[in-house]
């Protein structure tokens, strides 16, 4: 199954029940997917006229009560950044895929990781946080895509899972056994209409700045409470390392394929692959860099990581960079030479 | 074992339903496979290209630098392919429309007339499957029964005319490559 169904799947298993999407390559598979398999089920399907009006046909639907998604690339991605934001402002839950392709403006097709500050940072206006699931197989976005419905329940506030073209398009074999029934979130914010109970208001609009402050810190404290519980990485022949990768989504797939290449002559190079962009796992990276000197960041963009790296390790060890902005996919022997070069040179700064 | 193949050609020569045929025959063997399209702007006409990866074991890079084949349904896909291809690795070649005098001399080439062969089957459009038949001959990435068994899956149960059609023109390409 390509990516893009396998996501479609994942979704309608894990209960959406409101999809709403324009279409913009290289997601439109989800889209066609979506389109057949929802009718099917007699759930809402809607091929909006704009981005802006799917997120905030999501918006509309989540306010409701509903699991709703809508999914973009790129520059799709950028027109949603103001309903995003409105989703975190009035504590909706709410999915939002992003197969990210080269940019800056309406660049190309091809998959990119240039849209990780977007992603990472809020996105849009205001102080807010989004948290960013970034899957590296077709098999694990089957683990994610639950996740992310779960996770936008439990905290009220939209989850972004950020792919990229390639992992849109390729295909993999995949099973979707992982998949529960999903959980029931008590909804006691959601507008049914106000019969015998008062009324309920749902806005962002908050003249006040002393009670806008205070909703402020309240989210605070909500992205804190992510910070703390919902950290998700994974490691690969992390434990006698002496380089450690770090990468993320398909970019981490290429690495592989590099690693194994590297370990074939003795390199000691490992991976520390987050899966939780935001928020970024800081606190295994600082443990690592108890042991490990040197980190290599790897991205399908100009440096955008870098920055969480940079942060995390606060000016412990030596941080090497390797980037493929525009829509480039590198080769893991291409990734293999050049870690190899930074390794190689490493190992004699050491002995010196 | 992991084998990297490369499908390459016109768009409409069925370079990516080469690809996918092998790939999902591949999963129904029990491997790990992975299917990687170019996509989008590929046309009618056009040139287009599959990575298909088949492995005992899991599939860390779904790219492939080193391909062990490489399948050139045109001449710009040969001449493209040809410099990716590991020492020693196969080159399929549509013989009936690719000349393949600049062909590198530490690889191995498989010539296959495909438009002449699917002229005896009586449609030009299995000149892919041919060429696929003639690949899985010479390559043992998967068996050939699974390649075959695959097809009824891909094509739907139905669909028996088009299924002995594909079967054929597989057989075809498989035969005329001596071991």
């Amino acid at each position: 199954m390509s990516g893009n169904a396998a996501l479609g799947e994942a979704a309608v298993l894990s209960g959406c029940t409101c999809y709403f999407g324009y279409p913009i390559t290289p997601q439109n598979e989800l889209t066609e997917y979506m389109a057949k398999r929802m009718g099917e089920l007699g759930r809402v399907f809607i091929q909006s006229e704009s981005e802006i009006a799917a997120i905030n046909m999501v918006l509309g639907a989540s306010v409701a009560g509903a699991r709703a998604m809508t999914s973009s690339s790129s520059p799709g991605m950028s027109l949603k950044q103001e309903g995003i934001s409105y989703l975190a402002a009035d504590e909706l839950p709410a999915v939002v895929v992003d197969m990210v392709r080269g940019g800056p403006g309406m660049g190309n097709i091809s998959p990119a990781q240039s849209d990780y500050l977007q992603a990472t940072r809020g996105g849009g206006h205001g102080d807010y946080k989004t948290i960013v699931l970034a899957p590296g197989s077709v098999q694990e976005l089957t683990e994610v895509v639950p996740l992310a419905f779960d996770l936008a329940d439990q905290y009220r506030n939209p989850v972004i899972i950020l792919g990229d073209g390639m992992l849109g398009q390729m295909m993999e074999p995949v099973s979707f056994e992982n998949i529960k029934p999903p959980k029931e979130y008590p909804k006691d914010y959601i507008l049914t209409g106000a019969k015998g109970r008062p009324a309920r208001m749902v806005r962002s609009l908050l003249f006040d700045t002393k009670e806008e402050e205070e909703h402020n810190w309240k989210l605070v404290r909500k992205y804190q409470r992510m910070e703390q519980n919902e950290v998700r990485y994974e490691t690969f022949m992390a434990d006698d390392a002496e380089m450690i990768v770090v990468a993320y989504g398909i970019g981490a797939r290429i690495v592989r394929g590099a690693i194994k290449r590297l370990r074939q002559e003795n390199m000691k190079v490992g991976m520390l692959r987050p899966i939780t962009a935001w928020p970024f796992p800081a606190a295994p990276l600082q443990e690592l860099a108890n042991t490990v000197h040197d980190f290599f960041v790897f991205e399908m963009s100009a440096g955008q990581m870098i920055e969480d790296v940079k942060l995390a390790l606060a000016g412990k060890g030596r941080i090497h960079f390797y980037g493929r902005p525009g829509g480039v996919i590198p080769t893991p022997v291409e990734l293999y030479r050049i870690i190899g070069r930074h390794y190689y040179m490493a190992a004699r700064r050491k002995q010196q | 074992m992991t084998t990297r193949t490369i499908f390459s050609g016109f768009g409409g020569q069925g370079v990516l339903s080469m690809g996918f045929t092998l790939a999902n025959a591949g999963m129904l063997e029990g491997k790990y496979v992975t299917y990687l399209p170019s996509y989008g702007v590929e046309v009618r006409g056009g040139t287009a290209n599959c990575t298909v990866v088949v492995s005992d074991e899991e599939i860390a890079s779904p790219v492939a630098s080193e391909p062990e084949f490489v399948v050139a349904m045109n001449q710009p896909s040969f001449n493209r392919f040809q410099n990716i291809l590991q020492s020693g690795g196969l080159l399929c070649v549509n013989a009936s429309l690719v000349d393949i005098a600049s062909a590198r001399s530490d690889i191995e080439i498989l010539a296959i007339p495909t438009s002449e062969l699917a002229e005896k089957l009586g449609t030009i459009k299995v000149a892919n499957m041919i060429i696929l038949g003639a690949l899985i001959k010479a390559s043992n990435i998967i068996s050939f029964d699974a390649m075959i068994k695959n097809l009824a899956e891909l094509l739907g149960e139905g669909r028996s005319k088009l299924i002995k059609l594909n079967k054929e023109a597989l057989e075809m390409g498989f035969n005329y490559v001596k071991e």
